[in-house]
């Protein structure tokens, strides 16, 4: 217990308050001047943008590859089952290399697509490719479980009532997974908006274009322009802690929504 | 892992419905997971084995790997005992603000790797708050395997912490309390009764603390200063050979890390394979 906390603190409180002190040193002037520069609200705007697409990509397909994981049976659905988990494991700079290469104008994927005028690599499009890449674990392993602990008797029932399959779908088993998806998208969304290995070598990293925060984060450092860095991520940490409190309302409040599970 | 093995007719879609979702589901993981895969794989043997060999066995990716294995062997350790610790205090004992430490446990997921990296700028960096005290005493924390390795630790100290939490949550403390009044010490109660039922899931812990101690690059990126041959980890020089259009070399080393994150993957798989044995034996 006492270790726990003292350990916490070491790690992650003191270091932690370290930014906030940093950033508290500037003047409410100078701290509102640089993240009010087009070129942080640019960088902002970029990683809001480009995570809430990747973490709603992620809940449609997470959804989609949690049922037919669960519900269908097919060659190799327990190789697919562990790959899902790839992008837990693959070191995010690899990642980064492999999707730049890929969808860079003469790459295995990107030689098609840019002729169709689709330009991925080095775009805003390749940052959300990037996203969901990484954020694509989260969705299905929250929903998965769901899906495998619902009463087979309640579709069953809804059938026997005369419920089409689509009607099943929307009034039955979204409900049901509603909150997990939710949960799922949020982690991606969190995970994606502080993500920095696997995006830097797709995105282009064009200022106001193509910068997300934590490269605009990384270059100021690089410049020991330690305040701006500081008031940037100040900013970039709230909205992460915001996040945080979702997360675990949102688990909290579907824990107690749950039944609880039979034993055995 | 449960599968319907015969749901009714009535609650299944028609097959072709069903090939369709298989399909989409497939190509969907096939583009985003197999093609960068199979790509590491055939960039880094593009100019050919010896060309693989030599990028692998260069002083500097030698070095690389050095680096990030005792990264990962200090790494490791401790965020085992934190998280067997901080697992066993909430699960195992009563006290209020549970909720609020379960969310601190979790801060690290949350913010962002070069942030977290920053941290310990802030604090040990040449102009940091620590960082003249430390310079009188000709300690390097920053530029240095310390620093790379507080990064880590941060990174990835909610790893274990979240495997185990659930699972002695689950359990309860009737068995321990049961060895206990039998006359068990507190050692013997934790290694014959505790430890035993938690084995599988501390392994799963520890197996995915590892792929992302090894794999974390930008925290370590921030706080390494990319000295080659000295505090480059095999992440980072990944990242130089491929900025430097070493494109093969590049992908022979991230090779080496996909190769960790496929055993890590095999492993788990295992574990889980393992676990689902053991419960359907019950």
């Amino acid at each position: 217990m006492g270790f726990t906390l003292l350990y916490l603190s070491l790690i992650v409180l003191i270091p932690l308050s370290a930014v906030f002190l940093k950033a508290s040193t500037l003047t409410w002037d100078a701290f509102w001047k640089i993240i009010s520069d087009p070129r942080t609200l640019a960088a902002y705007r970029l990683s809001l943008v480009a995570s809430l697409v990747a973490a709603s990509v992620n809940v449609v397909f997470g959804v989609l590859v949690a049922w037919v994981l669960d519900r269908y049976d097919f060659p190799g659905r327990r190789l697919v089952d562990a790959m899902v988990d790839l992008p837990f494991a693959l070191p995010t700079a690899v990642a980064g290399i492999a999707l730049a290469s890929i969808y860079s104008g003469n790459g295995w994927l990107g030689q098609y697509l840019e002729p169709l005028g689709i330009k991925v690599a080095y775009t805003p499009v390749g940052i959300m490719v990037a996203l969901t890449f990484i954020g694509l674990p989260f969705v299905v392993r929250t929903v998965q479980p769901v899906l495998a602990g619902l009463d087979p008797e309640i579709e069953e029932a809804a059938v026997s009532l005369g419920a089409t399959r689509g009607q099943l779908f929307r009034r039955v088993l979204l409900p049901e997974l509603a909150p997990a998806a939710a949960t799922g998208f949020v982690l991606a969304f969190a995970r994606a908006l502080g993500e920095y290995g696997s995006v830097i070598f797709i995105a282009g990293n064009l200022p106001m274009r193509s910068e997300i925060t934590p490269l605009l984060i990384m270059i100021k450092l690089e410049q020991y322009d330690y305040a701006g860095a500081t008031a940037i991520a100040s900013v970039f940490l709230l909205v992460s802690f915001a996040l945080l409190l979702t997360i675990n309302f949102l688990t909290l409040r579907y824990n107690r929504m749950a039944p609880a599970e039979p034993a055995g | 892992m449960s599968s319907n093995t015969s749901p009714l007719p009535a609650t299944t879609e028609s097959p072709w419905v069903r090939r369709l979702l298989i399909g989409v589901a497939l190509v969907f993981l096939g583009l985003f997971l197999v093609v960068p895969l199979v790509l590491v794989f055939v960039k880094a043997f593009e100019e050919g084995t010896a060309a693989y060999w030599a990028a692998v066995r260069e002083a500097e990716a030698l070095s690389a790997v050095r680096l990030t294995l005792s990264a990962a062997a200090v790494a490791v350790p401790v965020n085992l005992l934190f998280g067997l610790a901080a697992a066993w205090a909430i699960a195992k004992f009563r006290f209020s603000g549970k909720n609020l430490l379960i969310t601190m446990i979790d801060v690290p997921f949350s913010v962002s790797p070069v942030i977290a990296g920053m941290m310990f700028v802030l604090l040990f960096g040449l102009h940091g708050w620590l960082g003249p005290w430390l310079a009188e005493h000709d300690w390097k924390v920053i530029f240095a395997l310390p620093g790379i390795v507080l990064a880590t630790i941060f990174v990835t100290s909610p790893m274990i912490a979240r495997e185990l939490l659930p699972l002695l949550q689950s359990q309860g403390s009737a068995e321990e309390e049961a060895a206990l009044t039998l006359g068990a010490s507190g050692w013997q109660t934790f290694t014959r009764i505790s430890l035993p039922k938690i084995r599988w899931g501390l392994l799963y812990g520890v197996i995915l603390c590892n792929a992302r101690a090894m794999g974390e690059f930008g925290a370590v990126s921030v706080v390494s200063g990319h000295i080659r041959g000295l505090t480059n980890t095999l992440p980072l020089h990944v990242e130089i050979l491929y900025n430097e259009y070493a494109f093969s070399a590049a992908f022979a080393v991230a090779s080496l890390l996909t190769l960790l994150a496929l055993v890590t993957l095999a492993v788990k798989s295992l574990i889980e394979w393992r676990a689902g044995l053991r419960a359907a034996r019950r």
